[in-house]
């Protein structure tokens, strides 16, 4: 997606996303972005302050940074699932923030893939309807051929009908990470997507998610308190290096 | 996977308390059905023409009594008509066929009431255009009996059976010593005849005490002006003696009977066409001695005076159950709600629209009406069957379990639109979720 004026169009709802240039190839720009949260007191906590934060497409980025930090609040922002106070998200040329709210949750059905932190797997559904539940938001149908595909290749190929409370913590994990992938997104944003893992599995889930980015020209925002897991990206960020909330 | 199949699978999450919410509804839907159905049955029964007569004609009186005697033995029957009536009323030249009939007895067992008539009661059709079917035969001798298939099955009876009357009804512990003979079986006809035993005029009139009091005879006689014969009224004026031949329990059926000592109950009457049934229950009506009714007027009547009353009421509680089964649904929804706030928070933030979550709860809701509505009607048609046999033991009518009424199929969209009610306010509340907030729950 180049040139001055770009669009995304979906037929299916009939919104527009009408593009503003950024430069070319760039997936992820965050415009003097800040974030506050009302203090149980009365006042306000500022969590972000974001000058100027950019991601190439298909460019991989681990995000470290204390605990409280931000890193969090920073990725739901960036998915539209929290509202900045002030300032800009654009997403593959589109002003997120700018959206209306409909279109903003279509925009994160298809272009936006999330790992949580607490996984936010649904635990009535099978690992299975799990990833196909963040298929069936993204109106092009649910496909469980894919879905058992990516399952697989996370090593959940025999536990597809299990649901979450019959998983293990690590398992679980790697639902919600063939979940994020599911939708073909154009960005993965993934919260510690392998705190909770061992050190083999970590390997195997950083490399599908990293792989997985690569083959299909996906930008990845990944947020890791292990410097193991930092150290195999090219670009590491630190959050207060670019997030300095007290200037707010 | 589609919103109904999400929606399904919290109603499957919830099971307990979704099917206790679908069972309340299933259970005001049962009863609401099974008003109507029987309701449907009985005003079907005496509304249209289940019988293949246009006129009864009875002594003066009440019309409806004389539908619910003659017709739907449920009714003591009134005071009887002179046989020569009837002889009269067959020679009218509008008439294309009369049938006689006494009735009063019962069989002893069982408690089926005993039609006396000729054998071309038969001939009528039991409803419009359907002609009565017999296994064996029909009436010969005066001993000879055709049974309806209610008794047949209930007393167990066939071709061959023999068995004993009780006089006028069956309180009276008077058994008559006379017994008949089962000569033919009736197919079902749905009507009162499945429960009804007929045996020949003749026969009936052959049972001791079914001659009339003499001096009662001779006054009826008088009264539809009749010319008395002689003998009758010595006979009658003059008191029996002890140790007479034919006094007291004599048999009848050695001595005949002078046609003028003759009663019967009603009489059937079918007109050459329906225009001349007017004209012919409008000469009947303006004599005083007898009466002409189409039966379909008073039972019509009947319906909407007490029948049409009871169903509204029976209607309106059931309606009222439905209501409150509907609030239960809603507590029951809107409980939940708090625990799913995060689910719903899920959902949202995997790209589903406040639209969409909003829909899912109401199809919950919804399906849950509809579900409860299903089993209910199941349910409902189920107690019809249950209920059927002691239905029609308590009063003899006759209802299909199977048959079904046409407003049983506004119930779903009724059950659709209150499920959608319900589902409102829990699907605001879904609607209004705060992704961020839901999340962090
Ligand atoms: N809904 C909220 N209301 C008020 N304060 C909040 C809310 N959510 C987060 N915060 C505060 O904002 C700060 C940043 O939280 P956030 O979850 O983004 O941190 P994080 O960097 O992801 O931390 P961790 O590494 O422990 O996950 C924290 O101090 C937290 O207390
Ligand atoms: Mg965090």
């Amino acid at each position: 997606m180049s040139g001055r004026f770009n669009s995304a169009y979906w037929p299916d709802v009939g919104v527009r996303f009408t593009s503003i240039t950024h430069g070319g190839g760039m997936s992820l720009v965050l415009d003097n972005l800040k974030k506050s949260y009302r203090e149980p007191g009365g006042g306000r906590i500022p969590v972000l302050n974001v000058s100027r934060f950019e991601l190439q497409t298909a460019e991989q980025v681990a995000l470290i940074g204390s605990s409280g930090g931000g890193k969090t609040t920073l990725l739901n922002v960036i998915a539209g699932i929290t509202s900045p106070d002030s300032g800009r998200v654009v997403i593959d040329n589109v002003d997120v923030t700018g959206l209306n709210e409909p279109s903003r949750d279509r925009f994160r059905a298809l272009k936006i893939g999330f790992v949580f932190q607490t996984f936010n797997l649904l635990p009535a559904f099978s690992a299975l309807e799990n990833v196909l539940l963040g298929m069936c938001f993204s109106g092009k149908g649910t496909d469980s051929h894919r879905a058992t595909d990516l399952l697989t290749r996370v090593g959940l190929g025999h536990r597809l009908q299990h649901r979450p409370p019959q998983l293990s913590v690590g398992e679980q994990q790697r639902v919600a990470v063939a979940r994020a992938l599911a939708n073909h997104p154009s960005l993965l944003l993934a919260d510690e997507p392998t705190a909770s893992v061992d050190i083999a599995n970590q390997n195997t889930i950083l490399e599908l998610i990293r792989d997985t980015c690569r083959e299909n020209n996906v930008s990845l925002l990944l947020v890791t308190h292990s410097p193991d897991v930092a150290a195999r990206f090219d670009r590491i960020e630190k959050l207060s290096d670019f997030n300095r909330p007290a200037n707010n | 996977m589609n919103l109904v199949t999400i929606a399904i699978k919290s109603i499957k999450q919830r099971l307990l308390s979704s099917s206790l919410t679908a069972l309340s509804v299933a259970l005001g839907v049962m009863l609401m059905v099974g008003v109507l159905v029987i309701n449907g049955v009985v005003s079907d029964l005496f509304s249209q023409p289940s019988f293949g007569f246009h006129l009864v004609v009875g002594p003066k009186g009440s019309d409806l009594s004389l539908a619910l005697s003659a017709i739907y033995r449920l009714d003591r029957p009134g005071e009887p008509l002179p046989y020569l009536f009837y002889k009269e009323l067959k020679e009218h030249r509008a008439v294309e066929k009369a049938v006689p009939i006494a009735i009063g007895d019962v069989t002893e067992q069982g408690g089926f009431p005993i039609v006396g008539t000729i054998p071309e009661f038969f001939d009528l059709d039991y409803a419009y255009n359907k002609p009565f079917r017999v296994r064996g035969e029909y009436l010969k001798t005066p001993w000879d009996a055709v049974i309806g298939s209610r008794v047949a099955a209930t007393n167990g009876w066939n071709i061959g059976s023999e068995f004993k009357l009780i006089h006028g009804g069956a309180e009276s512990d008077h058994v008559h010593d006379e017994k008949f003979r089962v000569v033919g079986v009736l197919a079902p006809t749905g009507t009162p005849n499945d429960r009804s035993v007929f045996v020949s005029l003749a026969g009936f009139w052959a049972i001791s005490g079914h001659e009339k009091p003499l001096k009662e005879a001779v006054d009826r006689l008088e009264k539809f002006r009749y010319p008395v014969p002689q003998s009758l009224r010595d006979k009658a004026e003059k008191p029996k003696k002890v140790g007479d031949a034919h006094a007291g329990h004599d048999h009848g059926h050695d001595h005949e009977l002078l046609d003028e000592q003759k009663e019967v109950t009603a009489i059937f009457v079918r007109t050459k066409s329906t225009a001349a049934s007017i004209g012919l229950a409008g000469e009947i009506n303006e004599d005083v001695r007898a009466m002409a009714v189409n039966p379909i007027f008073p039972m019509k009547r009947l319906m909407t005076m007490i029948v049409d009353n009871i169903k509204l009421m029976l209607l309106t509680l059931t309606s009222l159950i439905i209501v409150v089964s509907a609030v239960s649904i809603f507590v029951s929804i809107y409980n939940s709600m708090a625990d799913r706030r995060r689910e719903i928070g899920i959902m949202r933030a995997l790209g589903a629209r406040r639209e969409t979550v909003f829909t899912i709860i109401l199809a919950e809701s919804a399906l849950l009406c509809l579900g409860g509505g299903v089993i209910g009607l199941l349910l409902g048609h189920g107690l019809v069957a249950v209920a059927s046999p002691i239905i029609e033991f308590r009063s003899g009518i006759l209802v299909n379990p199977l048959s079904f009424e046409p407003l049983e199929l506004v119930l779903f969209p009724v059950l659709l639109v209150v499920g959608s009610l319900i589902g409102f306010l829990p699907g605001l509340a879904a609607y209004r979720t705060d992704v961020a907030a839901a999340l962090s729950d």
